[in-house]
C-alpha cells in the first residue's frame, strides 16, 4: 500500500524540487524531472489499475496516513484509497498530465517562470490526485481548494499583465462560491453521519439512517460545488476567461481534469444521488442549458481558444446531463473520451499559436495545413471525435449518453441532439476557417509559420490515437456481445445498483438513435463546408456583426449582467467599509493619539524651567504629605 | 548668667510658633522674590528659624546636641553661601543678569 | 514674680516682634541692600534669643558667622554686581498671592501638627549647656567625625568658589588642542 502514498507524493516531490532548485537549473532538466515524478504516478497507477482488474471488482486498496483532526466523536485521517472509480481518474489525470508536462517542456522554453510553471503544475497534479483518491470528504474538499489554488496560480501565470490576473481572480472566486455550497454539503454530512468517511456515509443513507430532504439537501449542495468547479450555468463565466493562462494550462486544468472534479464527485455519491431524484432533476436542466447556451457562444467566437473554452462547458453539461438521469459509467466514458479529444484540441490550438507567433483570432489564419501537417491532421481527428463521426470515441461516449437518454426524457433528449448539432457547427467552423483556405495573415507571420517541434507534435500524435480507439472502452453491445460495455461493468462494484432502474432502449431503437446522430453530423458537416470552403467566408470583424450574431460573440452579455449585479454592489459595499474602518476605527485610534498628546502638551508646560514654580510645587507636595501623614 | 531659665515662665510652643512663622516668612521670600542673591538670603532666614528651633529644643530637654547641630547647620550654610554667591556671579558674567525667572533652560 | 506681658517675658516678646519685623522687611523690599541690612539686624536679635536660651556660645559664634561673615559676602557681591533698586523685576500679583497662600498653609499645618508637642517633650532645662567647655566637650567625643567631614566640607567649597570664580580665559586657544594632537 505504500504504492498509493508514492503515487501521490512523487508530484509533490517533483513541485519541491521545480520550486526551490528548478530556477538554478537549466530548463530541460527541470522540466524532464517534472515530467518523470508524473511518469512514475502514471506507471504505478497502471500496475494499481492492474491488480483492480484482477481482483474482481474486490475490496480496494486502502492506505492511511495520520488523524486529519479529531474533534469530539468525530475522526477524519489522511486516508486514501483506490477503488475502480479512482483508477480510472488516476489513469486519466496522470497519462495526460505527463503529455503535457511534455508538451510544456517544449511550449514554455525561453519563458523566465519556467521553473515556476513545472512546479504549480506538479503541485496541481498532486492535489487532483488528492481529491480522486481520498477516501473521506475532507480529502476531497482538500484536493478541491487544492487544485482551485493551482488554477489561479496558473491561469495567472503571465502576471506582468492586469487583465491575466483579473482572470484569475475571477476564477478563484466563482470556484469559491461553488466551494460554499460544497462546505454547506459537508457540514451537513458532518451533523447527520457524524462521520466524512465515504464507507461511512453511504452505509447510512443505504440503510435508511437519513431522510430525503437531509439527502436532497445534501446533494444540491455539492452540485452547487460542481456547478463552480465544472462551469456550469450560472458559475461557467470563469472558464472562457481563464484561456488567459498558457495553453498546457488550459488542456490539463480547464479540459482534462480539474473541471470533471465535479462530474467525479457526483459519480461519487451515486448512491446520495440515487435517493434525491429533485436534485438530479435539476442537475439535467442545468446540464442541458448549459449545453446549448454554451454551444450558441461559441458558434460565433473568434479566438480559437474561446471556442475550445466554450466547448468545454457546453460538454460538461453534457456530462451532467448523463448524471441527471443516473447514467453514471456513461458520464465516466465520455469523461475520459473527452479528455482525451479537449486535450488534443487544446493542445493543437497551442501548436498553431506556437505557429503563428502568438496570433489566436482564427480570422487571421487560413490555410494552415500547408504549413503544420501534424497539427493538421491530430486537430482534424480531434474535431471529428467531438462532432461525433462514426467509430470515433466521440461517437460512442456521446450516443450511450443519448441513448439513455432517450429513454428517460425524450424532450431533454431532443434539446441534447440540437446541441450536438450546434457543437458539430462550430468546431468544424473554427477548424475550416484556421486551417483550410489560403493564409490571411501578414507576411512576417508567414515567414515564421513552421510545424512544431517534436516534444509538442509526439503528445498530439498519442492523443490523436486515443481520441480514435478510445471508444473500445464502452462499446454498445450493438456491435459486439463479448467486450460490450466494458467500462460499465468495470465500475459496477462502485455504482452498484444505482444503474439498474436505467431502461436501456432496445437494439433497433438504438440503431435508429445511431443514425440520427450520424445524419447530425453529416449535416453540420455539409453545412459548414458549404459556408467556408464552397463560399470561402471568413467570420466578420467585430464591427459588423448585427443581430442574432452580436448576441452569441458577446457571450449574450452575462458577463456584463454578473458585473453590475454582484461585482459592483460588491465593491462599493467594500469602499463603504473601508471608509467606515477608516474614519472610525482608525479615526479612533487617531482621536486616542491626538488626545494624549494633546493633554501631554498641557503636562509639560507644568515643566518650565522656573525654580520658583518648582519650589511651589514641592512646598504644596510638603503639606500634603504633612496634612496626610499627621492627620489622616 | 541669669540663673532662672526662660522656660520657667515660658512654654516651648511659642518658640515653635516663632520658629514656624520665621521660616514661612523666608519660604514667602524665597517663592516670591526673582533677584538671586535675596532668594539666598531668604534660605538663610529658613535655616535660621530652624537654627532657633534646634536651639530652643536643646535648651529645654537640656541636651546639647542640638546646639551642635546648629553648628553643623551653620558650617553647611556658610559653604553653600560662598558656592551659591560664586556661581551667581558667574551667571552674571555671561548673562548679565540675576533674574532667576530668566534662567529657564532646562524647560521640558 | 517676673514681669510677664501676655503671659510672656517681655525680652521674648521685643525680641520676637523685632525679628518678625526684620524678616518681613527683608522678603518684601525692592532693595536688595536695605534688604541685606534687615536681615543683619534679624540675625542680631536671634542671637539675643540665643543668649536668653542660655546658648551663649551660640549666640556669639551666630554673630560672627552669620551676621559678621557671611552677610558681608552678601553685600560683597551684591556691591560687584552693582544691583540696586531698578533691576528687580516685577513679580505678578497672583503670583504673590499664590505664594502667601502656600506659606500660610504651611504655617497652619506646622502650627497644627507641633501645638501639642510640649506635653509628649521631657522638660528638663539646664544652665550650663551652652557653655563653651560642655559643648566642647560633646563635640570632640561624641561627634569627631562630623566635625572632621565639616573640615572637608569646607575645603571643597573653598576649592569650589575659587574655581568657580575663576575669569575665563579665551575659549578660541583651548579649541586648538584638538587639532594640534592630532598632527
Amino acid at each position: 500500500m505504500g504504492m498509493l502514498f508514492i503515487i501521490l507524493l512523487s508530484p509533490l516531490i517533483g513541485f519541491l524540487f521545480s520550486g526551490i532548485i528548478g530556477k538554478y537549473l537549466p530548463e530541460k532538466i527541470t522540466g524532464w524531472i517534472s515530467s518523470l515524478s508524473i511518469l512514475v504516478s502514471f506507471v504505478l497507477s497502471l500496475q494499481v489499475f492492474q491488480g483492480l482488474s484482477d481482483t474482481n471488482g474486490g475490496p480496494a486498496f486502502e492506505a492511511i496516513g495520520f488523524t486529519f483532526l479529531s474533534v469530539g466523536d468525530i475522526f477524519v485521517d489522511f486516508a486514501i484509497q483506490a477503488d475502480r472509480l479512482t483508477s480510472l481518474m488516476m489513469l486519466v489525470i496522470t497519462g495526460i498530465g505527463f503529455l503535457i508536462h511534455l508538451y510544456s517542456i517544449s511550449y514554455m522554453h525561453g519563458d523566465k517562470g519556467f521553473y515556476k510553471f513545472f512546479a504549480y503544475l506538479n503541485l496541481f497534479v498532486f492535489n487532483m490526485l488528492v481529491l480522486v483518491m481520498g477516501s473521506n470528504f475532507l480529502m476531497l474538499f482538500f484536493g478541491w481548494e487544492g487544485v482551485g489554488l493551482c488554477s489561479y496560480l496558473l491561469i495567472g501565470f503571465w502576471y506582468r499583465n492586469a487583465e491575466y490576473g483579473k482572470a484569475a481572480r475571477k476564477a478563484f472566486i466563482m470556484n469559491r462560491i461553488g466551494d460554499l455550497g460544497l462546505l454547506v454539503g459537508l457540514f451537513l454530512v458532518i451533523s447527520s453521519c457524524k462521520s466524512l468517511n465515504y464507507s461511512d456515509v453511504f452505509a447510512a443513507a443505504k440503510s435508511g439512517g437519513l431522510s430525503t430532504e437531509m439527502v436532497t439537501a445534501i446533494c444540491i449542495s455539492f452540485f452547487i460545488g460542481a456547478m463552480g468547479k465544472s462551469a456550469q450555468i450560472p458559475l461557467y463565466t470563469w472558464l472562457p476567461d481563464a484561456m488567459a493562462g498558457p495553453t498546457p494550462v488550459s488542456a490539463l486544468i480547464h479540459a482534462a481534469t480539474m473541471v470533471t472534479a465535479g462530474v467525479y464527485l457526483v459519480v461519487r455519491c451515486n448512491v446520495l444521488f440515487e435517493m434525491a431524484p429533485a436534485a438530479q432533476q435539476l442537475i439535467l436542466w442545468i446540464g442541458l442549458s448549459t449545453s446549448i447556451l454554451a454551444a450558441l457562444i461559441g458558434l460565433k467566437q473568434n479566438d480559437i481558444k474561446k471556442v475550445l473554452a466554450y466547448s468545454t462547458v457546453s460538454q460538461l453539461g453534457l456530462m451532467f446531463i448523463a448524471l441527471g438521469v443516473g447514467a453514471y459509467s456513461a458520464a465516466m466514458f465520455h469523461l475520459i473520451t473527452h479528455a482525451f479529444f479537449k486535450a488534443l484540441l487544446f493542445l493543437g490550438s497551442g501548436s498553431v499559436i506556437h505557429g503563428m507567433g502568438g496570433e489566436q483570432d482564427i480570422r487571421k489564419m487560413g490555410g494552415l495545413k500547408s504549413y503544420m501537417p501534424v497539427t493538421y491532421y491530430t486537430f482534424l481527428i480531434g474535431t471529428l471525435a467531438i462532432s461525433g463521426m462514426p467509430l470515433f470515441s466521440g461517437f460512442f461516449s456521446k450516443d450511450e449518453i443519448l441513448a439513455t437518454v432517450f429513454t428517460q426524457q425524450p424532450i431533454v433528449w431532443f434539446l441534447a441532439v440540437v446541441s450536438a448539432l450546434i457543437t458539430g457547427v462550430y468546431m468544424f467552423r473554427v477548424f475550416l476557417v484556421t486551417f483550410m483556405g489560403s493564409f490571411r495573415g501578414t507576411e512576417t507571420q508567414k515567414q515564421h509559420l513552421h510545424e512544431s517541434p517534436a516534444l509538442i507534435t509526439v503528445p498530439l500524435i498519442i492523443l490523436a490515437i486515443l481520441s480514435l480507439v478510445g471508444g473500445l472502452l464502452n462499446l454498445p453491445e450493438l456491435f459486439t456481445h463479448d467486450h460490450a460495455q466494458w467500462l460499465k461493468h468495470w465500475l459496477s462494484p462502485v455504482l452498484g445498483n444505482a444503474q439498474d432502474d436505467l431502461h436501456h432502449p432496445s437494439h433497433s431503437t438504438e440503431w435508429m438513435l445511431m443514425g440520427l446522430a450520424v445524419s447530425v453530423f453529416i449535416a453540420a458537416f455539409l453545412y459548414t463546408r458549404n459556408k467556408y470552403i464552397s463560399h470561402a467566408s471568413v467570420p466578420e470583424e467585430d464591427a459588423e456583426m448585427t443581430g442574432a450574431a452580436k448576441w452569441s460573440a458577446h457571450k449574450f452579455f452575462v458577463d456584463e449582467l454578473y458585473d453590475k449585479v454582484f461585482v459592483r454592489s460588491s465593491e462599493s459595499l467594500g469602499s463603504t467599509m473601508n471608509k467606515a474602518d477608516s474614519g472610525i476605527f482608525a479615526g479612533l485610534m487617531g482621536w486616542v493619539s491626538s488626545g494624549i498628546s494633546y493633554m501631554s502638551g498641557l503636562f509639560s508646560k507644568v515643566q518650565n524651567g522656573r525654580i520658583q514654580y518648582y519650589l511651589l510645587y514641592m512646598v504644596i507636595g510638603v503639606i500634603l504629605m504633612l496634612v496626610i501623614n499627621i492627620f489622616i | 548668667m541669669n540663673p532662672d531659665s526662660v522656660f520657667n515662665t515660658l512654654d516651648i510652643s511659642h518658640y515653635i510658633y516663632l520658629s514656624s512663622v520665621l521660616f514661612c516668612i523666608g519660604l514667602f521670600g524665597v517663592l516670591t522674590r526673582r533677584n538671586a542673591i535675596v532668594l539666598l538670603m531668604c534660605i538663610e532666614l529658613m535655616l535660621n528659624a530652624v537654627n532657633l528651633l534646634f536651639v530652643a529644643f536643646s535648651s529645654y530637654m537640656g541636651d546639647s546636641a542640638g546646639q551642635l547641630f546648629v553648628f553643623f547647620i551653620m558650617v553647611v550654610a556658610a559653604a553653600e553661601a560662598a558656592v551659591g554667591l560664586a556661581i551667581i556671579v558667574m551667571i552674571y558674567r555671561n548673562t548679565r543678569s540675576t533674574d532667576v525667572g530668566l534662567f529657564d533652560k532646562l524647560k521640558g | 514674680m517676673l514681669l510677664t506681658i501676655l503671659g510672656l517675658p517681655p525680652a521674648f516678646l521685643l525680641l520676637s516682634f523685632i525679628t518678625i519685623l526684620c524678616a518681613l522687611y527683608v522678603v518684601t523690599n525692592t532693595n536688595p541692600v536695605y534688604s541685606v541690612l534687615a536681615l543683619i539686624l534679624a540675625f542680631f536679635s536671634i542671637s539675643a534669643h540665643y543668649v536668653l536660651l542660655n546658648a551663649q556660645f551660640l549666640a556669639v559664634v551666630n554673630l560672627i558667622v552669620y551676621a559678621g561673615a557671611i552677610m558681608v559676602l552678601f553685600l560683597f557681591v551684591l556691591m560687584l554686581l552693582n544691583l540696586n533698586k531698578e533691576s528687580e523685576p516685577i513679580v505678578k500679583m497672583g503670583w504673590h498671592i499664590g505664594a502667601a497662600v502656600t506659606a500660610g498653609l504651611l504655617l497652619v499645618t506646622l502650627a497644627a501638627a507641633l501645638h501639642r508637642s510640649s506635653e509628649q517633650i521631657m522638660r528638663n532645662p539646664a544652665e550650663d549647656i551652652g557653655l563653651v567647655k560642655n559643648l566642647g566637650k560633646v563635640l570632640f567625643t561624641d561627634y569627631l567625625v562630623p566635625f572632621e567631614l565639616s573640615g572637608i566640607l569646607f575645603l571643597a567649597a573653598m576649592v569650589g568658589a575659587v574655581l568657580l570664580g575663576k575669569k575665563q580665559t579665551n575659549n578660541k586657544e583651548n579649541n586648538n588642542y584638538s587639532e594640534t594632537s592630532s598632527q
